[in-house]
């Protein structure tokens, strides 16, 4: 058997520098560094929310605002403007920048527990209202950052640490399937649901949320993307599981496709 | 300011409010507060402004925030109840150093810890002023526009059914006139792609560089800054007859009005009475207050609750003076604090057995 590695020489230096991670990054995320897990699907979400930005040419007008989970982090590795809202409250914050500044482009970034526990209520108005923002859901069925809870978005049979012998419709009540809501109601424009647990999935990640983008860009009214984003912390996997355990737990229940468009 | 003309207490505080460059208002409406909001709702398209009915009042709160950031003057409100709701975010707008002014049309005074200890969670104080009548809730309103703006904090007015209600002859704030600049801090989006896009955060600001955030410094020096307003705020209060005074009477607010009246009655029959009527509420005029008690016997604090501002007044009084709660609640069967606990003959009976 022939060796086929490449042995590189460290006799000379290189004739490039090593490629940092910067160098990967988005413009618009000013830090390589994050804080959270390994394996974790948010900051995925999270940059093609950014290269959308970017590309669309909205970096100059944008403002958004931030909910209260793992991804609050990253409010602080952003080089868009945000304002940190409360857990469940950015629907109304958005609201109050948006009607301020109509042609300001306003963003909320929030997860699960966030938007569909504790600010079920406002969002839904939000979109009854057809505020003209752009809500980014980013649903990982737990609550993360606190550990790995039930939020209304589990699925059934689904185990976390509050439905330890899984979801139970009859002891835990069932999932609210918050887009497909969303797609029922006259505010919203346009609604989608998509994942990053693959190339596939990113690449429609980023489709969506230009969509979304440009239907706010066109005052079409509220928009809504629902991405499944992977937490292999919160739900007590190996995190090279989360790619297919969101394929086999989430994305059944919360179909992906494009639910509402203008 | 045209002339003088009779208005509702709500009407004036509205127009005193768009007068001062307010350009958003937002609430869920609720006795007596509701009026407030009306008026915002006709007067603020007027001047190109932003009026919302919003959902409930932790939405009310949260639309104000929101406009807040964009450095436009935003105000909302509510009843005790509404502001309950309302305190998670006031607490953490005031960590945010965002401006706000938040109107609190009380039922009754038993509201005086929730506007004066920070209601909500955590550790923090804004400005309360606390009008008397409609002349000085106008000349408050204005005031709490500017000291928000100044001190970038949430600062409440706070009034009662009284206040809202009444109608009396005002000279009515006219409501043209250019709204203050957008200040530096303000959010319009423009500064993304710099390099450092701006953040307003309860949880502290930029770290140009750093990696994440510092809470233990951000709330230090939320801290430094609460020190810096509660010595810089300029206490107000309204003093009368305690040169010579046996017993002093503490009150506040519309309360403190009828209070002022009954101690200028009993001055007329020769009763040695003086009154100290607190205006800021936070920061408390301590100083001011020891030094018109301090000669007297005796201080009486007359409150439309089981004893709220007496905390501050003893705190204030250092044990210089014996210091007896006189008020109690309500006993007005609607609840809204319009009882007759509220009126001269009863109050200067009370005046008078402290005075015993
Ligand atoms: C009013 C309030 N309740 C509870 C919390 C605690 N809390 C912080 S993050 C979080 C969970 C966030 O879940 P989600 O929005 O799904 O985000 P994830 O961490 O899963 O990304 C909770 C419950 C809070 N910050 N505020
Ligand atoms: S707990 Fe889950 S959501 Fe939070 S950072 Fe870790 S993987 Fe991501
Ligand atoms: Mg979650």
């Amino acid at each position: 058997m022939t060796d086929e590695r490449i042995y590189l020489s460290t006799d000379t230096p290189p004739a490039e520098p090593a490629a940092l991670v910067d160098d990967f990054t988005p413009t618009l995320i000013t830090q390589a560094n994050h804080h959270l897990c390994p394996g974790c699907g948010e900051p995925i979400a999270i940059r093609a929310a950014m290269e959308a930005v970017e590309e669309l040419e909205l970096a100059q007008s944008t403002i958004t605002v931030f909910g209260i989970g793992c991804y609050t982090a990253f409010a602080h590795n952003l080089d868009v403007e945000v304002v940190q809202a409360l857990h469940g409250r950015a629907p109304s914050v958005a609201t109050g920048i948006k009607r301020m500044l109509p042609d300001g482009f306003v963003v909320t970034v929030q997860g699960d527990g966030d938007m569909v526990n504790e600010g079920l209520q406002e969002v839904l108005h939000a979109v009854a209202r057809g505020e003209n923002i752009t809500c980014l859901l980013l649903n990982n069925g737990v609550f993360g950052e606190t550990g790995g809870q039930m939020t209304t978005t589990t699925t059934l049979g689904q185990r976390t640490k509050t439905s330890i012998e899984g979801r139970d419709p009859h002891q835990h009540g069932h999932p609210i399937l918050l887009s497909d809501l969303a797609t029922t109601m006259d505010g919203a424009a346009y609604v989608a649901r998509c994942a990053v647990n693959n190339a596939g999935n990113v690449a429609r990640t980023k489709r969506y949320i230009t969509r979304a983008y440009e239907s706010q860009m066109a005052g079409a009214g509220f928009s809504l993307v629902e991405i499944l984003t992977m937490c292999p912390t919160g739900w007590f996997v190996d995190t090279l599981e989360g790619p297919d355990y969101l394929q086999d737990t989430l994305a059944p229940v919360h179909n992906i496709g494009e639910l509402k468009t203008p | 300011m045209t002339d003088r003309v009779l208005i509702e207490g709500s009407e004036a505080m509205a127009r005193a409010a768009v007068s001062a460059g307010c350009r958003f208002f937002t609430g869920y409406p609720m006795t007596p507060f509701t009026e407030l909001l009306e008026h915002m709702a006709s007067l603020l398209p007027e001047v190109d402004g932003v009026c919302m009915n919003a959902e409930s009042e932790l939405e009310a709160v949260g639309m104000a925030w929101g406009a807040a950031t964009t450095g436009h003057l935003a105000a909302t409100g509510s009843t005790g109840q509404g502001l309950s709701l309302m305190q998670e975010s006031l607490s953490e707008i005031t960590n945010a150093r965002l401006p706000l002014v938040v109107f609190n049309m009380a039922r009754g005074q038993g509201d005086y810890f929730q506007a004066t200890r920070g209601g909500g969670h955590g550790d923090y104080r804004h400005i309360v002023l606390a009008p008397m009548d409609l002349p000085e809730a106008v000349e408050l309103t204005r005031l709490a526009f500017e000291l928000a703006s100044r001190w970038r904090t949430p600062v409440m007015v706070l009034g009662d059914y009284y206040l809202a209600h009444t109608y009396q002859a005002v000279s009515a704030p006219s409501i043209e006139g250019a709204a203050p600049e957008v200040p530096d801090w303000a959010l319009n989006g423009s500064s993304g792609g710099s390099g450092s896009a701006k953040i307003i955060s309860p949880l502290g600001g930029g770290t140009d560089g750093e990696e994440g955030f510092d809470l233990g410094a951000h709330y230090a020096a939320c801290a430094a800054h609460i020190q810096e307003m509660s010595a810089g705020v300029d206490p107000l209060i309204d003093i009368g007859f305690c040169e010579d005074a046996e017993l002093v009477v503490a009150a506040y607010g519309s309360v403190g009005k009828f209070v002022r009246y009954a101690c200028l009655r009993l001055r007329d029959a020769g009763h040695r009475v003086g009154y100290v009527r607190p205006i800021t509420l936070w920061p408390f005029p301590s100083e001011a207050v020891y030094d018109a008690v301090t000669g007297s016997a005796k201080v009486a604090v007359y409150e439309q609750n089981m004893g709220q501002m007496v905390d501050d007044v003893r705190l204030a009084t250092m044990g210089a003076v014996p210091v007896e709660f006189i008020g109690g609640p309500s006993w007005d069967h609607s609840g809204f604090g319009i009882g007759p606990d509220i009126n001269v003959p009863d109050i200067s009976e009370r005046i008078l057995e402290a005075l015993k």
